[in-house]
């Protein structure tokens, strides 16, 4: 059986999904014909990347007529980032970001 | 269009009727929601309130439609943030579906406006708070427990 999160993964490790994903952040609730545009593959393929993203719950849909909207599903992404990186405190990430930029600024006078 | 919408979707093993409770108990909300707490008796027509976890009051309105266990409707207007606030009423819709010994919840929150800011600003909450209430029904804890605020951060900003 296919996890999940192994769903996720899957349908991340494509550029074209992550494309279509990147639409769908610049738009929400876009609609197929929408989603084609700016594609060199064909609306088959694209029907079935967005498939593969409903699956993985990265692409939540609704029907607003005859239309499927269909809407960028951030949850599974930051339940992946909550588990490598939310248990860090970001402060002290950004802290040593700081450390590292002033350094390297004082290197390189 | 004019109109800013953000739809959220998780599934979680529990039963609709845990789910609705998780929802509309303010002592359950605080621990996945990052120590704020919504108050209302949530019947139809009832007022809404969420509040920081100081109390100061973060967005109000009223329960325009309440399902239990089922579905969900507030009228809800930012009080904290002037820029938010004057953008009035938006709409937060909770639906709740059971599948197969798991259930769906999906969260739609919109406004009749473009480029809304409000939807911007929720928009980025709604994943952690969703996360933590999944993790909390099915494992008994919270992913993050830190209490965040927005408020800070933008004053910070």
């Amino acid at each position: 059986m296919v996890s999940d999160e192994d769903k996720v993964f899957k349908a991340l490790a494509d550029a074209s999904r992550r494309q279509l994903l990147d639409q769908l952040r610049e738009n929400s609730g876009l609609t197929l014909n929408e989603l084609c545009e700016g594609h060199d593959i064909s609306r088959q393929a694209v029907t079935r990347h967005l498939a593969v993203l409903e699956e993985a719950n990265l692409v939540t849909t609704q029907w607003r007529g005859r239309e499927k909207l269909h809407y960028l599903n951030t949850i599974p992404i930051n339940e992946i980032y909550t588990r490598w990186i939310g248990k860090f405190e970001r402060g002290r990430l950004r802290a040593l970001d700081n450390l590292k930029q002033a350094l390297e600024d004082n290197h390189n006078e | 269009m004019n109109k800013s919408e953000f739809i959220y979707t998780t599934y979680i093993r529990t039963t609709p009727q845990k789910l609705w409770e998780a929802l509309t108990t303010p002592e359950f909300i605080k621990q996945y929601w990052f120590g704020a707490y919504c108050e209302s008796t949530w019947e139809t027509g009832s007022s809404w309130t969420l509040r920081f976890a100081d109390g100061e009051i973060a967005d109000a309105g009223k329960i325009l439609e309440s399902v239990p266990a089922k579905r969900l409707v507030i009228q809800w207007q930012n009080e904290w943030n002037p820029e938010f606030k004057a953008e009035g009423y938006s709409h937060c819709v909770f639906d709740i579906e059971q599948e197969d010994g798991i259930v769906r919840l999906t969260v739609t929150h919109s406004i009749d406006k473009e480029a809304s800011k409000l939807i911007e600003g929720v928009g980025g909450g709604w994943p952690k708070v969703l996360s933590n209430l999944k993790s909390l029904l099915e494992t008994g804890q919270v992913l993050m427990e830190k209490h965040l605020d927005c408020r800070s951060k933008t004053s910070a900003a």
